[in-house]
């Protein structure tokens, strides 16, 4: 790529001197926070200044209260870099674009906040699709700000050009070509408010350069004017009513809880209705943490690597109550058996997702905290009228799942680490009040089952889009949104493979994140299908990370500016954990060599229906339909 | 599969079209026919789309339509109590032996000559597809030179407009 100039490099240079300076006994997040942000309080400008469009931009995201962005300079967005350089806004300087993306991403999903990333035209714009679909996927409140060539250039095939807003119509919940620099105040604040209302999503905003370059004024707050956009936050009451009495009624219900719960900051309310009902709660791969996971009411995840308890809650019920979840694949298997008796309460925030797989009796279109606190309130109302069935036969049949097929694991025969054993560990040692980011694959299916989540906004990954690579930008941009927060990734060597990368800003810019490289040498998710689906082939999975140590995660990491750490048996495995929460001025990266040959259970294959689950290898559950 | 007319209302702006128009292609529909075209707000543009769909599945394409944060209603007109219109030129052969009957198949359908040459007529008609349709079977014999057909337009009849409402108002 031909991206960056020299005047690009030589700015880059000026700003990593400043963040690389040593910190000493201070913390280095913040240090370098403080380094990159001076005593200037954010911009309300009440009378219109003069300013260049590049100055509208970085003084909009200051009015908007951004406190960081994750980018990379290059010549079309060239003009916007030289008013940030002396802005309240902290710029982190990544490697790769798509390190920006998944930053944005963990700083929105850790902080709840709207998450920032810049890239210049052409290729550093492409480079964020994947982000940018990611955080479509999963609903998470982004905005990218792309250069685009100069108006006179469009549509030109000029240097680093690409219509980047064609690229992503269908990636973004909205995107914008800002065509006078007048505009930019009001499409940055509509682009701020569509990525962080209704349901979440990414928002691009693509900036000629010349529109950059060009002198305007700037006057904050400009006005919104979004006459097609009326997200619909209150639920119809109804709705609610019907939903209340049809939960009043079902003597086999379930609370399905999706991502949409967390988003809206329901969590407390969840607990109320669940602990009011006593109804049985799954809690999606979105929403772990949503509901806590030692609670004696959480059946754990649905779906094809979920819990034989939640699975078949689900597939036995006869009232499904969907909080903010949307019926995923992965979740219902094959579509028509889900669920075959379940009636259904559908309530989430987008309306075109109820009834788009499967059937809704009583669609409630709503904010998922509004829907459950009226909830609490129409069951409250049942419930004092006498109505509420016995759930005791119900919590029999799911109590005896859980205690016949609780998660677990056996060691491997061939003597090697159990990666299943070092996660547990990590999850048992560091505590529930870490930060758990996971990459894609079997790594992550164990971090789903083996870590405990109890508080809402501790467990990131990339759920909808399946997105490798995600893990160490993402734990990134957690760890510079919550800096006093442990944030541990949990990825995969392959995974790792694809944007370790980001180790290096994480080392220049002071944040210390913490990777634990579950290596098993393997695109093991995909070996396990190989195993068994495919015969045993194994097809291009092995990288060799284990059979020639390319690359030596160790040295990766110190050559990353990290400090690498290496566990290959399970007897060092609690000492390195510790060993890592000990350093916190500099990300560690612990290379915990395990079996190639673990596999993640139980699970659904694709495909098939949910009465399919295997529990373990060959063992499917007993599971005698006369008791339900 | 039935055929189903929406009318779709959108923010008069650049790309609007595209962003409409991907969705059906993404989400597996086939457009039978489009037409674009100014509201009496001329910060609001009329899609007329037709598309051949089941209900349920028609009903999830018109959600995420209104998902797009450029559109502003999306009306389904019912062909019982609408009316529907496309508009259809047609160059014809039509030779001197042939120019009365053309000229009768014309007048038969109330259709009109807007351009005259030795050899041809160049005819305008509007209507129904069902009427347009009828027209072009009566003009095969005769030779169909070239032809191009508008979309469809349809507006709901009785004194009630769909363009009333608060959401066009603030647009």
């Amino acid at each position: 790529m031909t991206r960056p100039t020299p005047e690009t490099l030589a700015h880059t240079a000026r700003r990593s001197r400043a963040a690389a300076e040593p910190a000493g006994d201070v913390d280095p997040a913040a240090a370098a926070r403080a380094a990159a942000t001076p005593a200037v309080p954010a911009v309300r400008t009440p009378a219109p200044a003069q300013v260049s469009g590049a100055g509208s931009l970085v003084r909009s995201l200051e009015a908007l209260d951004v406190d960081v962005v994750f980018g990379i300079p290059g010549g079309a967005i060239l003009p916007a870099y030289d008013p940030l350089y002396d802005s309240t806004v902290r710029h982190i300087l990544v490697r790769h674009e798509q390190g920006a993306g998944h930053a944005a991403t963990g700083y929105a999903q850790a902080t709840g906040k709207v998450g920032v990333c810049i890239a210049t035209s052409g290729p550093g714009a492409t480079n964020l699709v994947t982000p940018i679909a990611d955080a479509y996927m999963d609903s998470v409140a982004m905005v990218a700000i792309t250069g685009q060539v100069a108006r006179p250039s469009i549509g030109t095939d000029a240097f680093q050009e690409a219509d980047i807003q064609g690229i992503t119509l269908p990636i973004t919940k909205h995107n914008f070509l800002v065509q006078t620099p007048e505009e930019i105040p009001q499409v940055l604040a509509e682009a701020f408010h569509l990525a962080s209302t209704g349901r979440p999503g990414p928002v691009l905003v693509d900036i000629p350069k010349d529109v950059l370059q060009a002198s305007t004024t700037f006057a904050w707050p400009p006005t919104l004017d979004l006459p097609g956009y009326r997200p619909t936050l209150h639920p119809h009451g109804k709705q609610i009513r019907e939903a209340a009495r049809l939960m009043a009624g079902a003597r086999r219900p379930v609370l399905y809880v999706g991502g949409g719960v967390l988003k809206a900051g329901a969590t407390d309310g969840l607990r109320r209705l669940a602990e009011l009902t006593g109804i049985p709660v799954v809690t999606t791969l979105m929403a772990l943490g949503a509901f806590p996971d030692s609670h004696p009411q959480h059946l754990g995840m649905p779906g094809m690597h979920g819990t034989v308890a939640a699975v078949y809650g689900l597939q036995k019920a006869d009232l499904i109550v969907a909080l903010g979840a949307r019926f995923d694949d992965r979740v219902t298997g094959k579509l028509d058996s889900f669920a075959p008796d379940a009636m259904v309460v559908h309530a989430d925030i987008d309306p075109a997702e109820i009834g788009k797989n499967r059937h809704a009796d009583v669609p409630i279109v709503g904010d998922a905290r509004h829907v459950i606190d009226e909830l609490i309130a129409a069951v409250t109302v049942e419930r004092s009228a006498g109505h509420g069935s016995d759930l005791g036969d119900w919590w029999t049949q799911l109590d005896d799942l859980r205690n016949r097929y609780p998660l677990g694991y056996d060691e491997p025969a061939d003597g090697t680490l159990s990666p299943q054993y070092v996660i547990k560990r990590l999850g048992e040692i560091v505590g529930p009040d870490a930060i758990y980011v996971a990459g894609v694959g079997q790594h992550q299916m164990w971090a789903s089952q083996f870590i405990s989540y109890e508080k809402p906004h501790t467990w990131l990954n990339s759920g909808g889009l399946g997105t490798m690579g995600y893990a160490v930008p993402a734990a990134m941009g957690a760890k510079v949104g919550k800096p006093d927060t442990v944030v541990w990734a949990v990825d995969g060597d392959g995974c790792f493979q694809m944007t370790n990368q980001e180790l290096a800003t994480c080392a220049l810019e002071g944040i210390p994140v913490k990777i634990a490289v579950i290596n098993n040498g393997n695109l093991g998710m995909v070996r396990q299908w190989q195993t068994l689906f495919y015969n045993e082939r194994y097809s291009n999975t092995d990288l060799g990370t284990h059979k020639h140590r390319i690359p030596d995660f160790v040295k990766l990491a110190e050559a990353l500016g990290c400090i690498g750490l290496r566990c290959e048996n399970a007897d060092d495995v609690d000492k390195t954990i510790a060993a890592a929460m000990e350093i916190n001025d500099a990300p560690v990266v612990i290379d915990f060599v395990v079996g190639k040959d673990a596999m993640v259970w139980p699970m659904v294959a694709a495909g098939t229906s949910n009465d399919e689950i295997m529990f373990a290898r060959g063992v499917r559950p007993v599971f005698d339909e006369d008791d339900i | 599969m039935t055929m189903h007319t929406l009318s779709v209302l959108v923010e008069n702006k650049p790309g609007v079209l595209a962003r409409v128009s991907g969705l059906f292609s993404r989400r597996g529909f086939n457009i039978d026919s489009l037409a674009v075209g100014e509201t009496e707000n001329p910060d609001v543009s009329r899609i007329t789309i037709v598309v051949n769909a089941e209900s349920s599945p028609l009903e999830q394409v018109t959600k995420q339509l209104n998902k797009l944060v450029n559109v502003l209603k999306i009306v389904e007109l019912d062909p019982q109590v609408s009316v529907a219109r496309e508009l259809l030129l047609v160059k014809v052969r039509a030779d001197r032996s042939a120019r009365t009957q053309v000229l009768e198949t014309v007048n038969l359908f109330r259709a009109r000559v807007v351009d005259v040459a030795p050899d041809t007529l160049t005819i305008e008609a509007t209507g129904t597809p069902d009427k347009l349709d009828a027209l072009l079977r009566d003009l095969e014999p005769f030779g169909i030179k070239e032809m191009v057909q508008s979309g469809l337009v349809a507006i709901g009849r009785g004194s009630r407009s769909i363009t009333a409402g608060p959401a066009l108002r603030a647009a």
